[in-house]
């Protein structure tokens, strides 16, 4: 994001910001500006050089804007003047507006309850100052996944940036169990709509493709990666290319079918009644259980019939469950 | 060498800052483009110039006013940006608004979209505000906006541009090609969509980011078309995932088991007179919490309310008796 080309509009855009800041001080040292501005002394130099430049009635001499480049190279001290025209900042353009505004209501939806007082009385400020532009910010929407708001994601792409071990606290929704693991993250990948860690586990002595959004905790750990030079997998091709799988057919009604969206589906033909039958690479039988009941009861295994057996006892078991309660039958 | 044309606007924009009167073009020529000699290219190259500088202007927020330069004669266009409509209006912020802005700035994951709330950030900062984000300890969301459609569509609705591009359903086994006036842009699910008024059917339609197999191609001029007064992007969202009203229930969990329940629940606690089990807490709507709590078979069983509870065994029992009738 930092590596963008710097156009003469983001020069000027910079320069419009600055000015304000400088007139309102009179005198500002050089590394407080950048400070303020998070960049460096190099740039707002390079600004000013060109602020030095422009002024009313080009050409005439004693209306261009002064900025005093001596006291700029020596005590690298900025001091500006014969600009109060530019006292102000330049408001808010339509696309400047939105970003900043929708960036804000993405967070009020997703904040912890004791922030969000404040993330709204934030926003409500900027939307005051965008003013008769208000049609303009709802160009835009977000409805973020938990993956997007995720505290996760942040610790994982700071260990792979480091070369650092995490210590991860894994779900297994098949087994319905949690694991804690130590394991040398090499990359995350995104896979249709799902995030995926790949790494080494330690635990499991093997190459490890982990579901971000089942990992329920990481920590990053002070110890480097065994191999740092391990190159990420692609895990584009297939999901489960280094587990054992079955294919499984399934038959979907129209309730069910957002699976052929979801699932990497290695086969689908029409069936009968609005139906569609899909094949499905996976990895174990309770997976399968657990997606049928799921889905129940828009869904049908066609094959391996060895797999029905298990679900058709599962769902048997979970009713009785109720008919323990008392639930009339 | 970007220095010239940075140059040439900042004093285009001084020039027109403020000013009583518009300012004729020709003036303005001879004010900022001195270096475009007057005859037939000249001419063709400052009209060129001057149209790309005051479309600069405008997206850095300057609000360009256009009027007749001359008392007498109308002929004669003229230009002028006022001082209060263009600045930025005095807002103060709190410490800790001020770190929640700093945060707003981690949000995108999309380049165009940072660097607007860069830029928007930088007018605050200009203004004195003091950012710091480690004030708050919040994790910002973070949007990417990875489908190559996003960027030449948000520019299509930013200035109200016509696009057409090549869309292929799930269901279609070749691509047709779409011609839309878009509204908008919303993310729900972790997909970007867009929505805009189909030119070929004549109605509101929603396209997927996805599956635009093809260059998005911008056609016609700006400002080509009005978006229909209230639109409102987020509408479109709610009903690309429609949110039923939440519930409270409470259900059963075996110990052990039930992960993905027990992580967003509001209360857990081993129930005294069924050892082994949970009562668990948790809030979603009927149709999400009958499909986890089914998720999990005969381990997660549904006591409060009703309607889930007859939701989820309704689904059972259809799978009960469909396995009956096989035999």
């Amino acid at each position: 994001m930092t590596n963008q080309a710097d156009t003469a509009p983001d020069q000027v855009a910079r320069l419009l910001a600055l000015v304000p800041y400088l007139l309102a001080r009179g005198e500002v040292r050089l590394d407080d500006a950048a400070a303020h501005f998070d960049t460096d002394a190099e740039q707002i130099e390079r600004d000013l050089r060109l602020l030095f430049m422009t002024g009313l009635s080009p050409g005439l001499p004693g209306d261009l804007i002064e900025v005093d480049l001596d006291a700029l190279e020596g005590d690298r001290v900025i001091r500006v003047d014969n600009a109060d025209y530019l006292a102000r900042p330049v408001r808010f353009s339509p696309a400047e507006a939105t970003a900043l505004v929708v960036a804000l209501r993405t967070m009020v939806d997703t904040a912890p309850a004791e922030a969000r007082e404040v993330i709204a009385r934030t926003l409500a400020k900027l939307e005051e100052a965008a003013g008769q532009d208000g049609e303009e910010l709802l160009r835009l929407h977000v409805t973020p996944t938990p993956l997007e708001t995720s505290a996760v994601v942040p610790v994982l792409e700071s260990a792979i940036a480091h070369g650092h071990q995490v210590e991860i606290t894994y779900h297994v929704p098949s087994r319905d169990r949690q694991s804690t693991r130590v394991v040398d993250p090499r990359g995350l990948a995104r896979v249709e709509d799902l995030l995926y860690l790949d790494a080494w586990c330690h635990t499991a002595g093997g190459d490890r493709a982990f579901r971000v959004d089942r990992i329920l905790a990481a920590t990053e750990l002070d110890t480097p990666v065994a191999d740092p030079g391990a190159r990420a997998r692609d895990l584009t091709g297939g999901w489960f290319t280094d587990a054992e799988t079955t294919t499984v057919t399934l038959r979907l009604a129209p309730p069910a079918r957002w699976v052929v969206e979801y699932y990497p589906v290695t086969g689908q033909r029409p069936g009968p009644d609005d139906t569609v039958d899909v094949d499905l690479e996976v990895a174990s039988e309770e997976w399968v259980t657990s997606l049928l009941l799921r889905l129940a009861p828009h869904a049908t295994l066609l094959a391996p019939d060895a797999y029905a057996e298990s679900f058709t006892a599962a769902a048997r078991a979970a009713l009785s469950r109720y008919d323990d309660d008392g639930v009339d039958s | 060498m970007v220095q010239p044309r940075a140059e040439r606007l900042m004093n285009l924009h001084i020039l027109l800052l403020g000013a009583k009167r518009f300012i004729g073009k020709d003036a303005i020529r001879e004010a900022c483009y001195p270096e475009h000699a007057r005859g037939p290219a000249g001419d063709e190259a400052f009209e060129r110039a001057f149209e790309r500088d005051k479309d600069a202007l405008r997206q850095i927020g300057a609000v360009i006013e256009v009027g007749s330069a001359d008392a007498f004669f109308d002929d004669e266009i003229g230009y002028r940006i006022p001082t209060e409509q263009t600045s930025l209006p005095e807002i103060r912020f709190e410490s800790d608004e001020a770190a929640v802005l700093g945060l707003a700035a981690q949000v995108w994951q999309h380049a165009t979209l940072a660097k607007a709330t860069g830029r928007a950030l930088a007018k605050l900062k200009g203004q004195g505000v003091e950012i710091d984000p480690s004030r708050l300890e919040v994790v910002a969301p973070a949007i990417t906006a990875d489908e190559p459609a996003f960027e030449p569509l948000w520019d299509a609705v930013g200035k109200r541009r016509q696009v057409s591009f090549p869309y292929q359903r799930a269901d279609e086994t070749a691509p047709t090609t779409r011609r839309l006036q878009p509204w908008g842009l919303a993310r729900s699910s972790g997909r970007w969509y867009v929505v805009g008024l189909d030119v070929d059917r004549g109605a509101e339609r929603v396209f997927r980011l996805s599956r635009i197999v093809g260059p998005v191609r911008a056609t016609g001029r700006s400002g080509a078309y009005d978006v229909p007064p209230g639109t409102d992007v987020r509408a479109v969202a709610r009903r690309l995932s429609p949110s039923f009203p939440s519930v409270r229930a409470r259900v059963r969990v075996r110990q052990g088991t039930g992960i993905g329940l027990r992580r967003r629940a509001e209360s857990v606690a081993p129930i005294a007179e069924r050892p082994g089990w949970d009562a668990v807490v948790v809030e979603g709507t009927v149709h999400e919490l009958s499909d986890e709590v089914l998720t999990y078979g005969p381990d997660v069983v549904v006591e409060a309310p009703e309607s889930l509870r007859d939701d989820v065994v309704a689904r059972l029992r259809a799978v009960v008796a469909a396995a009956g009738e096989d035999r």
